[in-house]
């Protein structure tokens, strides 16, 4: 039980809204900086950690063999890296200093507590760029807040926070709702680190239009822009596409909320994908994931209903990681039609052009194999093997929201800009800030880097200015 | 089998399969990555192979309240459990003293009345040392097939589940594998020599490990210090009572201080820990056994130190009886699970070693 008087009557030298990767990492660093620390996580302490809980590794520069990670990856091509997957989306400044700081990081997080393995099997070979949690990112979260907790850092969970207080330019303290008791929270310095807004589903309708009802959002519940949108309110100067959101395809059967890693769906390449109208409607055989698998998210976000399924065969079954969820399965094409709630009549027709369109070839299901259609639309330009035999596997997917990119604007020292030029005493960490950096796309590990980055900074930024 | 056991562990193995992020904790996880599917024997194997570290349940996303209410640990122990109840004979046996601390206690005080008894019908015209009130082939004659007969039905056991896991003939590169295992208790270091995360929560420690340890290693010394003595006896015709500077003594005293202090180490990190992420009601059971085989270090100890005293007689057959005592539970109490153990990682060296 959280004592309300005590947050409340307390002086704060660094209030810390969140609790997720960054706001641990900003916490950490301001308390050793000797400020009185205090995070405000807006989860019960069961689902503390934000999207960090479900986060896995994170992406590291380095000159030589670091820890886990081996040979090198320096700083133009992780930036190359970054550059491609956001099209330009990016500031180069912001992003390359994120870069090069991660490089530190790693041995900081280690010092902090974090474990890291060897990269896991069944992900694709990234034991060069990306550096993975022994146990994930709970066992993550876990560290940082025992670490936090020695350092005398006071945790509130179930603390929502309502409105940020700032009077010309200063940070004054915060209305917060903690345990459903209202409180008033005063400190010197606040650091923002309380994420997206993905999990308020009618924001993302706003941006996107009706068809957000459907989608599913992979990580926190908790994520619900509450601080974001306060913020922009009071004329916080923002970065990012609103009506942008990072969106995979996963199973269709997942949990509207918070399915995590658990409901990813590999089998794409394999498969044909069809909408609810038996139809194919893109090129499965695109490319290897994970860059197939960022870009169904919106396929299936654009199909009716918002929904897709994929079929394969009994010769591909084996071929992917395994599913959470067992796919559908039926001796015919037409009974796995009826099993998924589509046309059993117009998937076989659809199946039996696609067969007919198919080559002979090498099959090779790990890399780009070239076997692919012909004559037929859409087309499928690698692993197009005919889907002809039995038992019939089908899954259905939609489209899972993972982050989104609006955000406030930081500069350098993760200070947030408002309406009069940079805030005194207000920072930003996290996904609420990320879009400054990242403005589209994805490079696996970069949400955890761009965290602890930024965390770190505006950590000590805030402890060094109440000092 | 309990079917609705083994479907609970396998629904949560698939989850786990499905994720992977626990894979650098301890053997399940590779085992459990090396398969799409799990069959019955499959489950068995895993939840033998499984140690109850707890690293992968507070790492987990998926724990409740989340809907997919992941607590791996506990549902590989109650399979493990139900397993160890399966394959024991007479299986009630088994189901009553895994859960009942109580029954372990009756087995105990049954065990030292009977040497009580013993020690009064049977005293010898003469005899040195403990031969003076329970003379030897008296002895052999309560305690070898306490012993043997015991083994014998763990080993019939053992046979059960090799057929149900799919093992295969023993090579020594799967001896040498498990055993280095065992020795080390790899299983419990976390992956890194962290520990586990047994009685504090999230935090690592090595604590079980180390009480473990102390446990096990006090344990073999004191089994070495009982065969050491039947050797000279039967080999060189040199009899108890045993100076401090003989085998039986070098290896005993040792032995028995470490399996009292692993022993009382155990039972209080027993109690810190969460009974939740275990079989809960195999606690009892549990600890009851634990006190028991720390009871037959300490009162061995006590015996020695009251060597040429008048009270040597009554902790003559209070030893003797809680060493009745723990023979006869082999089988049917947590004693079992380092047979089984050892087992589930011959299994897995030999699975490895295949794939």
């Amino acid at each position: 039980m959280t004592d309300i008087s005590k947050l409340s009557g307390t002086s704060w030298d660094v209030v810390v809204v969140g609790g997720g990767n960054a706001a641990l990492c900003a916490a950490i660093e301001a308390a050793e900086a000797g400020a009185r620390v205090v995070i405000l996580e807006g989860a019960p302490e069961p689902y503390r950690g934000g999207n960090s809980r479900h986060t896995r590794n994170f992406r590291c520069m380095h000159r030589g063999p670091l820890s886990v990670l081996t040979d090198a990856y320096e700083e133009d091509e992780y930036y190359d890296d970054l550059l491609r997957v956001t099209k330009g989306e990016t500031d180069e400044n912001l992003a390359r200093m994120t870069i090069r700081t991660s490089e530190e990081c790693l041995p900081w997080m280690e010092a902090h507590g974090v474990r890291f393995q060897p990269s896991l099997s069944g992900t694709l070979s990234l034991s060069r760029t990306n550096a993975f949690f022994l146990g994930g990112g709970k066992a993550l979260v876990n560290a940082y807040y025992n670490t936090a907790e020695d350092l005398g850092v006071t945790v509130a969970y179930e603390a929502q926070v309502k409105h940020v207080t700032i009077n010309e330019g200063r940070f004054e303290g915060l209305d917060a709702e903690i345990a459903g008791q209202p409180c008033r929270i005063e400190g010197k310095a606040v650091v923002l680190a309380s994420g997206g807004f993905q999990a308020d589903i009618d924001w993302l309708a706003r941006a996107w239009g009706p068809a957000a009802k459907n989608f599913l959002i992979r990580g926190t519940p908790y994520n619900r822009g509450v601080v974001l949108k306060d913020m922009l309110d009071q004329g916080a100067e923002s970065v990012g596409d609103p009506t942008q959101c990072h969106a995979v395809a996963i199973d269709g059967r997942s949990p509207k909320y918070d399915g995590g890693i658990v409901t990813r769906l590999d089998c794409v390449p394999f498969s044909i994908v069809v909408n609810r109208d038996g139809e194919r409607f893109y090129d499965e055989g695109e490319d290897v994931w994970p860059k197939r698998y960022a870009i169904w998210g919106r396929l299936v976000a654009a199909q009716p209903d918002q929904v897709a399924y994929v079929i394969i065969d009994s010769k591909s079954i084996d071929l992917f990681m395994p599913s959470v969820y067992p796919p559908e399965q039926a001796d015919t094409i037409e009974g796995l039609g009826q099993r998924l709630g589509i046309s059993g009549n117009k998937l076989r027709e659809t199946v039996d052009a696609f067969n007919a369109a198919c080559r002979p070839g090498m099959f090779h299901p790990t890399e780009l194999d070239g076997m692919a259609t012909e004559g037929i639309e859409p087309a499928k330009t690698n692993w197009a093997r005919p889907i002809d035999t039995a038992p019939y596997y089908g899954y259905s997917l939609r489209p899972g929201v993972t982050f989104t990119y609006l955000g406030l604007k930081v500069d350098e020292t993760a200070r947030v800009t408002g309406p009069q030029g940079r805030y005194e005493n207000v920072w930003a960490a996290g996904e609420i800030m990320a879009g400054s950096i990242l403005g589209q796309g994805y490079l696996a590990g970069f949400g955890m880097t761009i965290g602890t980055v930024f965390g770190r900074i505006a950590g000590k930024e805030a402890a060094a200015n109440v000092a | 089998m309990s079917l609705d056991l083994i479907n609970e562990a396998r629904r949560q193995i698939e989850i786990c399969n499905a994720c992977r992020y626990c894979e650098g904790y301890c053997s399940v996880f590779p085992a459990i990555n090396r398969q799409r599917a799990f069959a019955d024997g499959d489950v068995t194997q895993l939840a033998n192979l499984c140690h109850n570290c707890r690293g992968c349940y507070y790492a987990c996303q998926f724990t409740e309240p989340h809907e997919f209410a992941l607590n791996l640990p506990k549902a590989l122990a109650e399979v493990r459990a139900e397993s160890w109840e399966r394959f024991a004979r007479p299986a009630p046996f088994a189901a009553l003293f895994q859960r009942a601390g109580v029954a372990i206690g009756a087995v105990l005080v049954a065990g030292i009345a009977v040497l009580f008894l013993a020690l009064q019908a049977l005293r010898p015209e003469n005899g040195e040392g403990f031969y003076a009130y329970l003379s030897h082939a008296a002895m052999v004659s309560i305690f070898a097939p306490a012993f043997i007969a015991p083994l014998a039905i763990v080993a019939l056991g053992l046979r059960d589940y090799w057929r149900e896991v799919g093992g295969t003939a023993i090579r020594l590169p799967h001896l040498r594998a498990a055993l280095g295992d065992v020795a080390r208790l790899k299983n419990l270091s976390g992956g890194q020599g962290q520990g586990c995360n047994f009685e504090k929560g999230d935090r690592f420690s090595n604590a079980r490990r180390h009480a473990h340890q102390a446990t096990l290693w006090g344990f073999l010394l004191c089994f070495a210090s009982t065969s050491s003595g039947t050797i000279l006896h039967y080999g060189f015709g040199m009899e108890a009572p045993y100076g401090f500077f003989s085998l039986p003594k070098l290896l005993g005293v040792p032995g028995g201080i470490l399996l009292t202090l692993g022993c009382i180490g155990l039972a209080v990190l027993k109690t810190k820990a969460d009974r939740d992420l275990g079989a809960p009601k195999l606690w009892g059971g549990e600890m009851a056994f634990v006190m028991l085989l720390g009871l037959t270090g300490f009162t061995g100890l006590l015996l020695y130190a009251a060597t040429g005293t008048g009270a040597v007689p009554a902790l003559l057959a209070i030893h003797l009886g809680t060493v009745l005592a723990l023979f006869l539970l082999i089988p049917y109490s947590k004693m079992v699970h380092g047979f089984y153990r050892l087992a589930a990682l011959i299994r897995d060296a030999q699975i490895r070693g295949a794939a």
